[in-house]
C-alpha cells in the first residue's frame, strides 16, 4: 500500500559549496506567521528609533570667506558647484564634493546683494550696493576636476554702472536676459550697458525678483511696501500685485507647479500662492519664530528649505502647515540664504558667521552606493514607519526634534500668543449677535489689497 | 487494518527513521516531549528525571542526563539551545526544590526559577519571549526570559490544574479547571478574559488548532468537545466520545487524541473543511503503555507519542505543513542562520501588552469612550444652572429694622458662593490629584544614576 508522506531531501534544502548562496524558501499563509499586526508595530517603532539613531545631517562647512554671506547661486548643469557672495564683496565658487573653493570673484566695492548664473552655466551676474552689474566668466573645465583648489581670481567681463544701488538679481531661462531689482525692476542683456526696460509701480525699493521657470517672461517681484507684484514681459507692463500686511524677504517658484509661488516673510511665515489668484494664500508655513530670510525648491517640488533670522534652516512639504526637519547649531548664527541642491539631497545654507553649511536633506539618509538588499531594507523600514505613524508611540519618536532654548521657549510665546488672541475672538463671538462678527481665514488674513 | 511501521519499511527506505521509534526506556516514568517551532529538535523528559535532546533529522542524540528529581514538563525556550524543565526535588523532605529549571543544549543547568513555585505546567510564548507556568497552588507566572523580568503572577483561584496551553494566534494561556471552566489569561490583568463552562467534570486537556478559531477540550468525563473560538455560546461544534489524557492539533488541522485506555491514539479530520471531524486513523500501542503526551511534529506528516516506555513516533499523512517559510522556521538551519534568526526575532520581540483575544485590534483606531467626566462646558453650565436657582430664591423680608439693603446683597452672595463652592472643591481636589501624580514622577526622577542602586524598590504584585 503506498502512502504519500512528507520527504524532503536535504539536497534541494542545503548549499553544495561554501560559496554558494542559501536558498530561501517561502510561504506566504498567514497561519504559520502568528500575531503579524503586533509584529509589524513593533518593527514601525524600531524604524522609527533607527531614524532617529541614524540621523546625521551636518555634512561639512565650507569657511573662507571673511563677512557674512548675503547670497548664493547654482546652475542646474553643474551638481557640484555653487557660488557665494558676501558682505564684503568678494564672491567665491565651490565645490561641494571637497567643500574647497574653486576659483574667486573678487572686485565688488561693497556688498554683493545679488548672484545669479545664465542657463548654460557660462556667465555669471552679481549686482551689489555699489550700483554695479558685473559679468564674469565661470571657469567650467576646473569644477570637474575634484581636488583642485586654487586660489584662482577672475577678472570680470563685463562692469555696468548704474543709478542706484542694486537688491537682487535673477536670470531669463533661456535667454540673454537678467532682471535686477532696485529702485525699480530692470531688465538688462548681456551685451548691452544699460536696461532695455525698466518697470516701476511704486515708489519703494523691489527687494527680491524671480523669474518663472514655466513660462519664461513672467516675473515675481516684491517690495519694501510689502507688495508682491508679477511682471509680463511681453505685455510691456506690470499685471497685477497684492500688498500684504509684513513684507516679503524673498520668493521661490515650485518648479514642478509654475503656477505656484512660496513667499518668505518677515512675520516668520511662509506664504505660498496660487499666481493666477491673488486674492488668499493656498498655503500658510508657520513654524518659524523670526524673520523668514530666504527659501528655495526642491527640484522635485514637494519640499523647500528656509532658512531664517531665528538661526534655523527648516524643511518644509510644499502643502503643510509645519516643517518635516529642523536643522541648527551652535555656531551657525543668522541664516540669511539657502539653495537646495540641484539632486534634491542636500541643503547648503549661508549664515551670519561667514561660513556655508552643507546638510543632508533627509538627515538619516546612507549616501554613497546601497547594495539592493540595503536599500530593500530601507524602503521596508520607511514603508512600515508610515503605516503607523499616526499611533502615539510612533508619531511620538518621529516627530521629536531637539530645538535650542531660545527657539523653544519663543515657540511657546507665539502659540500662546495665539491662543490668546483666538480665545478673545471667541469670547467676542459668542457674546455678540450670531453672524455679526466673521473672521477670515489667515490665508486671506494677511493680504491687504489686491490691486 | 496495515500499520504505518510497516509501509514506512518497505517503501521509503530514503526517510530513516519515520516508521516507529521504541526505545526502550525501562522505568523512568511516562515520557513527555516538546520540538522547536522547526521541528528539528525534541526535547524528552521523563518523569523520573531523565532529560534528553535529540536531532530529529539524523535521529541523533545530542545530550541526555539524568537529574535526579521528579520531572513534570519540558519545553523548549526559542530554539534548541535552551530548554525549561519543571522539576520536584523527592530526595529529601528538608531540601524541598520544587522549581523550573532552564538548561543549555550542553546539558548545564543555567537558571533555577524560584519564584515560579512547584510548577506543574510550562509553556513558552515564542513571539513575546515569555515563559508561562502554573503551579500546583493556582498561581500563573509569566517570565520574560530574555532579561529575566517577571512580567506578571497571578492568583488563579483556580486550583490545582493540569490542563495548560498557549493559543499560538493571539498568544492567551488557556487554563482549564477542575470544575469543568476553561479561563484564558493574559499577563497584564489579574482578572481572566475569559471564562468558559466546558465540561461537567474536570477539564483534561486543551487544544488549538494553528489558525485560532478553532479550540479542542476534553474531559474526564469522557467526552471532547469543540468550540468555535469567534462564536462562543452554550454549545460546542461538535461532541465526540473519548478519554483523553492530552490532544493535539497538527498544523493541517488533523487533531490527535487517546481512544479508550491509554494505548491507542486516535487521529481525526475534517475533510470537507465545515469544521466536523471524523475519524481519520487509530493507532495501538502495546498494551501496557500509558499515553502521556501527543505532540504532531511541525513541518513533518509524524505524531511523536511520550509515554510509559519510550516515546514512539508515527506516520500520519497530511498532517504537516510541506512548505516551510525560512524567515519563520527552517528545519534546515546552519548556525549562522540561527544566530541570525535569533537575533532578528529578538528585534521584533512583542511587549507583553500585545497579548489580547483579537490580535487584529492593534493599529486600530479606540472607540471614543463615553465621557463619564464633565467637560468644562458642561461643568460652566453647572454652575451656572446653580447660581440661577439660588437667585431666584426670595429673601423673606424682616421686621424691626433686620432688613437694610446692604444686608440682604451679603446674605445674597453668601448663598451663591455657598452654591458654588461644592463644583469648586470638585476642581481643587482634581487639581491637586494632577499635581500630586506631577511630583511623584518629578521625584522618582530626581534620584542621580550612580545612586540608582540604593533606591528601594517597590515589591512587584
Amino acid at each position: 500500500m503506498k502512502v504519500k508522506v512528507i520527504s524532503r531531501s536535504a539536497d534541494e534544502f542545503t548549499k553544495e559549496r561554501s560559496q554558494d548562496l542559501q536558498r530561501v524558501f517561502r510561504n506566504f499563509d498567514p497561519s504559520i506567521r502568528t500575531q503579524e499586526k503586533a509584529v509589524e508595530y513593533v518593527r514601525a517603532q524600531n524604524a522609527a528609533k533607527l531614524d532617529k539613531i541614524f540621523a546625521r545631517p551636518f555634512v561639512g562647512a565650507m569657511e573662507g570667506h571673511i563677512d557674512s554671506i548675503s547670497c548664493m547661486a547654482k546652475n542646474p548643469n553643474h551638481l557640484t558647484g555653487i557660488f557665494s557672495g558676501s558682505m564684503d564683496g568678494e564672491i567665491r565658487l565651490w565645490n561641494l564634493a571637497s567643500r574647497r573653493t574653486v576659483c574667486r570673484f573678487p572686485g565688488h566695492k561693497g556688498a554683493v546683494q545679488g548672484l545669479t548664473v545664465s542657463t548654460d552655466g557660462h556667465v555669471l551676474v552679481s549686482c551689489g550696493t555699489d550700483s554695479t552689474i558685473r559679468l564674469w566668466g565661470v571657469p567650467v573645465s576646473n569644477l570637474l576636476e575634484e581636488d583642485v583648489s586654487s586660489d584662482k581670481s577672475a577678472e570680470p567681463r563685463e562692469t555696468y554702472v548704474w543709478k542706484n544701488a542694486f537688491r537682487s538679481v535673477d536670470h531669463q531661462w533661456n535667454s540673454d536676459r537678467f532682471a535686477t531689482g532696485g529702485a525699480g525692476v530692470d531688465i538688462w542683456n548681456h551685451n548691452r550697458s544699460a536696461p532695455e526696460q525698466s518697470y516701476q509701480w511704486g515708489t519703494d525699493t523691489v527687494v527680491s525678483v524671480r523669474f518663472n521657470p514655466g513660462e519664461p517672461d513672467i516675473l515675481a517681484t516684491s517690495a519694501s511696501d510689502r507688495s508682491i507684484a508679477l511682471y509680463d514681459l511681453r505685455m510691456g507692463k506690470p499685471t497685477s500685485k497684492f500688498i500684504m500686511r509684513t513684507r516679503t524677504n524673498s520668493i521661490c517658484w515650485n518648479p514642478m507647479e509654475p503656477i505656484n509661488f512660496t513667499a518668505a516673510n518677515e512675520d516668520s511665515n511662509c506664504y505660498s500662492f496660487d499666481c493666477r489668484k491673488f486674492g488668499e494664500a493656498t498655503c500658510v508655513h508657520m513654524d518659524h519664530v523670526s524673520a523668514v530670510m530666504d527659501i528655495d525648491y526642491s527640484p522635485t517640488g514637494r519640499e523647500f528649505v528656509t532658512g531664517s533670522y531665528d538661526r534655523t534652516v527648516m524643511i518644509f512639504p510644499y502643502n503643510a502647515g509645519h516643517k518635516r526637519e529642523i536643522y541648527h547649531t551652535k555656531r551657525m548664527q543668522r541664516v540669511f540664504c539657502v539653495k537646495y541642491s540641484c539632486d534634491g539631497s542636500y541643503v547648503i545654507s549661508g549664515s551670519d558667521d561667514t561660513n556655508l553649511r552643507l546638510w543632508k536633506s533627509k538627515a538619516s539618509e546612507q549616501l554613497g552606493v546601497l547594495l539592493p538588499r540595503e536599500q530593500k531594507k530601507h524602503e521596508y523600514h520607511e514603508a512600515v514607519k508610515n503605516r503607523y505613524k499616526h499611533l502615539p508611540e510612533v508619531k511620538r519618536i518621529v516627530r521629536h526634534r531637539h530645538l535650542p532654548k531660545p527657539i523653544y521657549k519663543a515657540g511657546k510665546q507665539i502659540r500662546e500668543q495665539n491662543e490668546s488672541q483666538r480665545k478673545k475672538h471667541e469670547k467676542r463671538k459668542a457674546h455678540s449677535a450670531p453672524g455679526s462678527i466673521v473672521q477670515e481665514p489667515l490665508r486671506k488674513r494677511k493680504i491687504i489689497k489686491v490691486e | 487494518m496495515l500499520s504505518t511501521f510497516s509501509v514506512s519499511r518497505i517503501l521509503f527506505p530514503n526517510i530513516q527513521s519515520l516508521g516507529i521509534l521504541t526505545p526502550k526506556l525501562l522505568n523512568l516514568g511516562p515520557y513527555t516531549l516538546d520540538f522547536t517551532s522547526s521541528g528539528r529538535h525534541m526535547a524528552v523528559g521523563g518523569r523520573k528525571g531523565h532529560l534528553a535532546i535529540v536531532d530529529m533529522k539524523t535521529m541523533g542524540l545530542i545530550k541526555e542526563f539524568q537529574v535526579r528529581e521528579t520531572v513534570r514538563d519540558v519545553v523548549f525556550l526559542h530554539n534548541d539551545l535552551f530548554f525549561a524543565a519543571a522539576q520536584k526535588s523527592m530526595a529529601n523532605i528538608l531540601m524541598t526544590g520544587r522549581y523550573p529549571y532552564i538548561y543549555n543544549r550542553d546539558g548545564t543547568e543555567l537558571h533555577c526559577l524560584k519564584e515560579h513555585g512547584a510548577v506543574l505546567r510550562l509553556q513558552f510564548l515564542k513571539n513575546h519571549f515569555l515563559l508561562a507556568s502554573i503551579n500546583n497552588f493556582g498561581q500563573l507566572h509569566y517570565q520574560d526570559v530574555t532579561m529575566g523580568e517577571m512580567v506578571g503572577s497571578y492568583r488563579t483561584g483556580i486550583g490545582r490544574t493540569d490542563a495548560m496551553q498557549v493559543n499560538p494566534y493571539n498568544g492567551v494561556v488557556a487554563l482549564g479547571q477542575s470544575l469543568g471552566t476553561v479561563s484564558m489569561w493574559k499577563p497584564t490583568s489579574s482578572a481572566p478574559l475569559l471564562r468558559l463552562l466546558c465540561h461537567k467534570g474536570p477539564v483534561s486537556a486543551i487544544a488549538f488548532h494553528p489558525n485560532g478559531h478553532l479550540m479542542a477540550t476534553a474531559g474526564k468525563e469522557r467526552k471532547i468537545k469543540l468550540w468555535d473560538l469567534r462564536k462562543l455560546g452554550d454549545e460546542p461544534l461538535q461532541t465526540l466520545p473519548g478519554n483523553a489524557k492530552t490532544l493535539d492539533f497538527s498544523q493541517k488541522g488533523l487533531l490527535a487524541c487517546q481512544l479508550g485506555n491509554g494505548s491507542s491514539v486516535q487521529i481525526l479530520r475534517d475533510l470537507d473543511g465545515n469544521q466536523t471531524y471524523k475519524t481519520y486513523m487509530n493507532h495501538g500501542m502495546v498494551k501496557g503503555f500509558q499515553i502521556e503526551k501527543l505532540l504532531f511534529r511541525p513541518y513533518e506528516d509524524v505524531l511523536g507519542i511520550g509515554h510509559s516506555m519510550g516515546w514512539s513516533s508515527i506516520l500520519i499523512p497530511g498532517a504537516g505543513e510541506p512548505n516551510f517559510d525560512t524567515l519563520v522556521a527552517n528545519p534546515f538551519e546552519t548556525s549562522k542562520q540561527r544566530r541570525e534568526s535569533e537575533v532578528h526575532s529578538l528585534l521584533d520581540k512583542l511587549p507583553a501588552e500585545t497579548i489580547m483575544l483579537d490580535p487584529a485590534k492593534i493599529g486600530t483606531l479606540k472607540p471614543e469612550r463615553k465621557k463619564e467626566k464633565p467637560t468644562k462646558q458642561e461643568k460652566v453650565a453647572g454652575i451656572e444652572a446653580a447660581v440661577e436657582v439660588v437667585k431666584a430664591i426670595k429673601l423673606k423680608k424682616k421686621t424691626k429694622g433686620r432688613s437694610k439693603p446692604s444686608k440682604r446683597t451679603i446674605k445674597k452672595k453668601e448663598l451663591i458662593a455657598k452654591a458654588k463652592s461644592p463644583f469648586l472643591a470638585q476642581e481643587m481636589k482634581e487639581e491637586e490629584q494632577v499635581a500630586r501624580k506631577k511630583q511623584k514622577t518629578i521625584e522618582y526622577v530626581e534620584t542621580p544614576t550612580s545612586l540608582l542602586r540604593f533606591v528601594r524598590k517597590k515589591a512587584t504584585a
